[in-house]
């Protein structure tokens, strides 16, 4: 067991203003950069402003920015610094923020609720559901999502670009929207909902230009981008661009 | 917040800005990031740059770009009057006598445009040519962003076709390989250094093809009930896994695409004798 | 005092995980306007953390299983000390439940023919846990949590608003049930956002904020499990049912100090893995307890047979309900036979090839990957106990889950005592929030109802009196509003780390009198040195406030722990005494009640006036209490000779 003091960079403020505050803490073996934060409130600053539950990496409370990049607090392990490295850490910057680390992640609040909810099939009842193993798998994976919006944070769409939070639900909540279609039982568009037209309508899927950050800062290890948007997109090309479909639609209409 | 004590406030006002925008942590670095994070949008934006710079030389030069049995797969197959024969080689002069230029051009019209709309080629130029954004969590330097919702980059939507493009094209490399079986004086049963590389080439042209997110969707990605479909989800596995390494394929088969016609180039120029095997 | 914002519900949640939040969508759907309150964020619930599964007698993998055995499964884990018909009732109406969510949207994992898959767990016959790989509670949350939005999506189509019927008060602490006369009047809190007051007034209250482990130092419990519901029945004047059961997980990680606690899951064992000495022997097979002697193998080959065969070879030792596990890991480490970190090894490397075990375990694969630098696949892990569970908790009405002697309050999941008995089988857990979250909401829904003519009302002292409270942290330096200065003032961490390695060192796995003695004691020091817990900074979302007005919480629930500890002179499910070493049938049918000493002056006075510093009286009473018989038709779905080692000669022969 081996400890020693390390520099740290956390910012501290509120709405109003803020900056980053330099520390020295101590650090011990196997440590991760959750640990040092609470270390902090112990020790020096008891009214340090962070969230976090679990600890563990399965509630995806503690998202903030370290060395500049969106990650897990407690999933960051002091190993992966040099000793002499400062680490710098503070809240998510593409949300507003509320105080130290601690941000308004309310848009996504919002954006969840824009998305229709789960369809049941007509006709089955609770028991009734027969479901592959292979039908589920798609979608079991993008429920593996611990929503701790680190892809939510760094997608440029709505992180360099204020404005574009009214049109773009950004990559949880389309991936929340291609799980939904790709669930076998979902009987969306017996009801008349399109949900891959509404990805790209309502959604704003076309802002993404996959640019895969949302697959790179993901704790969960979900292919957001592989899996989800671009077969999500790939579906809104069959409604939208595929002239062929557009033509047989256009018959069957008549 | 949205679900907080208070009544929730209008809709904020939308405003631009980004990272250090008024509501946001008042950071005014555009980015904290410590690492090389330069290094990959640096190094994609010089490798793709020196394919561009050599191929358009290539397509331009109208020259070299035949040395029997290897035909060049930047000119095949080739479409004009003006094409170099080749003894059962791809020449068919669809486009006749008026076609002045290099014919290279018209048919790197389809591979040009499979790769510039793929999707992992999109992310690459995005990044490495437009920074936006320049690597994940860095602030990128335009004021506006609309994505590819509008003229022009909504056209990224026929990715698909292109690949249904690309599937003849390849195969018409494929039958180059073959080609490539015969020795200078058209004899079959024959191989030389040549012929290795465009079977390399080749391989990787055709699994680059079948890596492609459109192909993904198409044989399987688009059904609900894999269950009802076993010899479709069984294709969707195998793309799937290929899918994985898309951009790895994309590099190894554009390099190798660049190799080959360097080979041709030199055999035919005659800076290099085509070594035969047997 | 300053204008507290106030308004008017019929039902209020007070939390929001898999209880909470059924319980909210059970209410809604009946009718009632309701509020859920959470300290987190909204769908960041402890539940989260469950991995292992939703036990149901689905029978869907052996069609052998039926609510009789999954009954009759519970009371054995308990020790035939649970609440019978809650044990009835959740063995019932768990497929139902489960069932339910699948029309919600979750996607369990399948079987060959499409139905939800079911796997092995400790202390369960059949295999019953319906499950999504290792993260079943993350499904379970989600699920709930997307139901309610579903709901709000209904809501905003014939109302516009999303929040008209339902709305989720995220990242708020209730720190204060509200009364009028007898009856609940509704619940204060604060917004940790900003650190204004808030009064919901509503006739029904149901508490589901989950447990108390944050009272331990080595536990598997996250921040928000400061028994916050406990302390606000007791405060509200509701009794507490056998605090002294705290469940340890016989596996959470030792490795490094950081992660020690945290949850490694059974399914890890109900999937084949085996646990080790130093030695590398299997050491479970020495622990197999007579009440459970032809249950389970009693060799390594009829062990590794029942993975393959279990209808003809019995179960390994390791699928031991916990309480036995664990004791056997705490005896094995005491042995000197532990790994180099105090724990024992539990290795699946040797028993499954490295694809089957990043399939079928990918979050703990990942955990110890990421947390600890281990490869499950090539190594094994080093596990040892952990605080996992409280089955003691609020009293409650076994059909209603209306909490006893307080009209319009209820409780259910874990914060709700008595279903689970001494010990809760894994996956149980689950269902059980699902099952009586439902009833909770159900009855509430129904309460607020008949209330609606005649709302009860809450008087401004009251809500004085709460904030008071609520800001004493801030004023504790001073010494102001009347408070002797008495010392000076205290870091609420400091106390908090003090509290948890007195209940882990003098509490914990196992107990002593003298050692639970001098925990009282200790609690009771502490008790006085928390009302001179000082913050600094201010309301706006400030974490050493806090934790300052958590510790109320988690001292009184800790002096209830420790009190019924003491008084229960036997070992049963989670409570092992080491002077009392023996499960005695005469207990069997005692429940320890824990009441408020001082109801009256807590109201005025949360600290408990003079009690706060007398360790012998302290602020709890504790009651016996005799319990109901069990249903003759459900004691009839045992063996004679198996009931013979529960129950007494006189409850036998009734």
């Amino acid at each position: 067991m081996s400890s020693y003091e390390a520099r740290f960079k956390v910012w501290r403020g509120d709405a109003e203003g803020g900056g980053l505050e330099d520390f020295e803490v101590e650090v011990n073996d196997g440590e991760v950069v959750l640990d040092i934060i609470h270390r902090l409130q112990a020790t020096q600053v008891p009214d340090l402003a962070v969230r976090w539950n679990c600890k563990a990496g399965k509630c995806g409370s503690c998202s903030a920015e370290i060395n500049g990049r969106p990650r897990l607090m407690c999933m960051t392990r002091m190993s992966v610094f040099e000793r002499d490295e400062t680490v710098t850490v503070t809240p998510l910057r593409a949300f507003p923020v509320i105080r130290d680390l601690v941000t308004d992640v309310g848009f996504n609040y919002a954006k969840a609720r824009q998305v229709p909810a789960f369809v049941p099939p007509e006709g089955l009842g609770p028991g009734e559901y027969r479901m592959m193993q292979e039908d589920v798998d798609r979608s079991q994976e993008f429920r593996k999502c611990i929503e701790c919006f680190l892809c939510q944070d760094t997608c440029h769409v709505v992180r360099d670009h204020e404005e574009n939070k009214q049109a773009f639900a950004g990559p949880r909540f389309l991936m929340r929207i291609a799980e939904l279609d790709m669930h076998p039982l979902d009987a969306a568009e017996e009801a008349g909902l399109d949900r891959k037209r509404t990805a790209q309508d309502d959604h704003g899927l076309g802002y993404c230009n996959i640019t895969k950050c949302c697959t790179e800062v993901c704790p969960e290890g979900i292919r957001i981008t592989d899996n989800a948007l671009i077969p999500l997109k790939e579906r809104a090309v069959d409604r939208k661009y595929d002239p062929l479909v557009w033509l047989g639609s256009k018959i069957r209409r008549r | 917040m949205a679900t907080g004590t208070e009544p929730p406030a209008t809709e904020p006002r939308p405003r631009s800005g980004g990272v250090t925008a008024g509501t946001r942590a008042a950071i005014d670095a555009p980015h904290l990031r410590t690492d090389r994070w330069w290094l990959a949008p640096a190094a994609t934006a010089v490798g793709l740059l020196a394919f561009v710079v050599y191929s358009t030389w290539r397509a331009f030069a109208n020259a070299d770009y035949y040395a029997a049995p290897y035909v060049s797969p930047f000119y095949s197959p080739c479409l004009a009057e003006n094409c170099e024969p080749m003894k059962a080689g791809p020449n068919w002069e669809i486009f006749g006598s008026w076609w002045g230029v290099s014919p290279a051009i018209i048919i790197l019209i389809f591979p040009l445009g499979f790769r510039l709309t793929c999707y992992y080629y999109r992310k690459a130029y995005y990044r490495g040519f437009w920074a936006s954004p320049p690597a994940c969590a860095v602030a990128e330097p335009h004021r506006k962003y609309t994505g590819e919702t509008r003229f022009p980059l909504i056209l990224q939507n026929v990715h698909r076709y292109f690949f249904y493009a690309a599937i003849p094209v390849a195969a018409i490399l494929t039958y180059d390989t073959v080609l490539a079986f015969r020795d200078e004086h058209y004899e079959w049963g024959h191989m030389g250094l040549g012929t290795l590389v465009f079977l390399v080439n080749i391989v990787l042209i055709w699994a680059y093809t079948i890596s492609c997110h459109s192909c993904r969707h198409i044989v399987g990605g688009k059904l609900k009930h894999f269950s009802k479909h076993p010899v479709r989800y069984r294709m969707w596995q195998w793309v799937g896994r290929l899918n994985a390494r898309h951009m790895q394929l994309a590099w190894a088969s554009l390099l190798s695409v660049a190799l080959a016609d360097l080979y041709v180039y030199l055999v035919a120029s005659g800076a290099f004798d085509d070594p035969r095997f047997f | 005092m300053s204008v507290v914002d106030r308004q008017e519900w019929d039902v209020v949640v007070v939390g929001a995980g898999g209880a909470g939040l059924r319980a909210a969508v059970e209410a809604r759907e009946r009718g009632a306007r309701t509020a859920v309150i959470c300290k987190s964020l909204f769908g960041k619930a402890h539940t989260v953390m469950a991995e292992g599964g939703i036990a149901a007698a689905m029978g869907n993998v052996n069609a052998g299983d039926n609510w009789q055995v999954h009954f009759r499964d519970t009371m054995r884990g308990g020790k035939f000390l649970n609440q019978w018909r809650m044990a009835e009732l959740h063995a019932r109406e768990a497929p139902q439940r489960v069932w339910e969510l699948e029309t919600w949207g979750a996607l369990f994992d399948r079987t060959k023919d499409g139905r939800i898959s079911q796997r092995n767990f400790g202390g369960h016959e059949y295999p019953r846990l319906a499950h999504v790989g290792d993260r079943t509670g993350l499904e379970l949350i989600r699920t709930l949590q997307q139901k309610i939005v579903a709901l709000q999506q209904e809501d905003f189509r014939e109302t516009g608003d999303h929040e008209s019927r339902l709305k989720v008060f995220q990242e708020c602490t209730v720190t204060r049930v509200l009364k009028d006369g007898e009856q609940v009047g509704g619940v204060f809190g604060y917004e940790r956002e900003s650190g204004r007051f808030f009064v919901l007034e509503a006739p029904a209250v149901v508490i589901a904020t989950g447990g108390i482990g944050k009272s331990f130092k080595v536990t598997s419990n996250s921040w928000e499990y400061t028994g916050d519901g406990h302390a606000l029945a007791l405060l509200a004047g509701a009794p507490l049912l056998n605090m002294e059961f705290v469940q340890f997980h016989p596996t959470g990680m030792v490795w490094p100090p950081s992660v020690k606690g945290i949850l490694v899951t059974e399914s890890v064992r109900g999937d084949g893995g085996v646990l080790r000495n130093s030695e590398g022997k299997r050491f479970m097979f020495d622990y197999v307890p007579d009440v459970f002697k032809d249950k389970y193998a009693e060799s390594e080959e009829e062990a590794d047979r029942w993975y393959d065969d279990p209808d003809h070879n019995r179960r390994p030792p390791e699928l031991l309900p916990r309480d036995e596990v664990a004791r056997a890991i705490n005896a094995e480490v005491k042995a000197g036979r532990g790994s180099p970190h105090g724990g024992v090894f539990l290795d699946v490397s040797t028993r499954m090839p490295a694809e089957v075990i990043k399939r079928r375990l990918p979050s703990m694969y990942h955990q110890f990957k990421e947390l600890a630098d281990v490869d499950i696949t090539a190594e094994a892990m080093e596990v040892g106990p952990t605080c996992h569970y409280v089955m003691g908790g609020v009293a409650v009405d076994s059909d209603s889950a209306a909490a006893r002697g307080v009209p319009g309050l209820f409780a259910a999941g874990e914060v709700a005592g008595g279903m689970h008995g001494s010990n809760r089988l894994g996956g149980n857990s689950l269902s059980d929030l699902l099952v009586f979250g439902r009833r909770a909401g159900w009855h509430a829904a129904e309460y607020a109802a008949g209330r609606a003519a005649a709302r009860p009302r809450v008087d401004d002292a009251q809500v004085d009196a709460a904030a008071a409270e609520a800001l004493r942290p801030f004023s504790a330096e001073s010494g102001e509003g009347g408070e002797p200065a008495g010392g000076p003032p205290e870091n609420p961490y400091t106390l908090h780390q003090e509290l948890q390695q007195t209940m882990n060192d003098l509490v914990g796995i196992i107990r002593r009198d003298a050692e639970m003695k001098q925990a009282l004691e200790k609690l009771g020091e502490l008790r006085a040195r928390a009302r001179r817990a000082g913050v600094e900074g201010h309301r706006q979302f400030n974490p050493g406030w806090h934790l300052a007005l958590d510790l109320r919480n988690m001292l009184l629930v800790s002096e209830c722990v420790a009190r019924a500890a003491l008084e229960r002179t036997e070992s049963r499910g989670g409570h092992t005494r080491e002077d009392h070493a023996a499960m005695d049938r005469a207990w069997r049918n005692v429940n320890l009640l824990c009441t408020l000493t001082d109801p009256a002056g807590a109201l005025t006075d949360p600290a408990g006036g003079l009690a706060a510093t007398d360790p012998v009286r302290g602020q709890i009473t504790l009651t016996r209490e005799t319990t109901e018989p069990i249903r003759p038709d459900l004691l009839a779905l045992f063996e004679k000779e198996e009931l013979v080692k529960y129950l007494a000669e006189e409850e036998l022969y009734e």
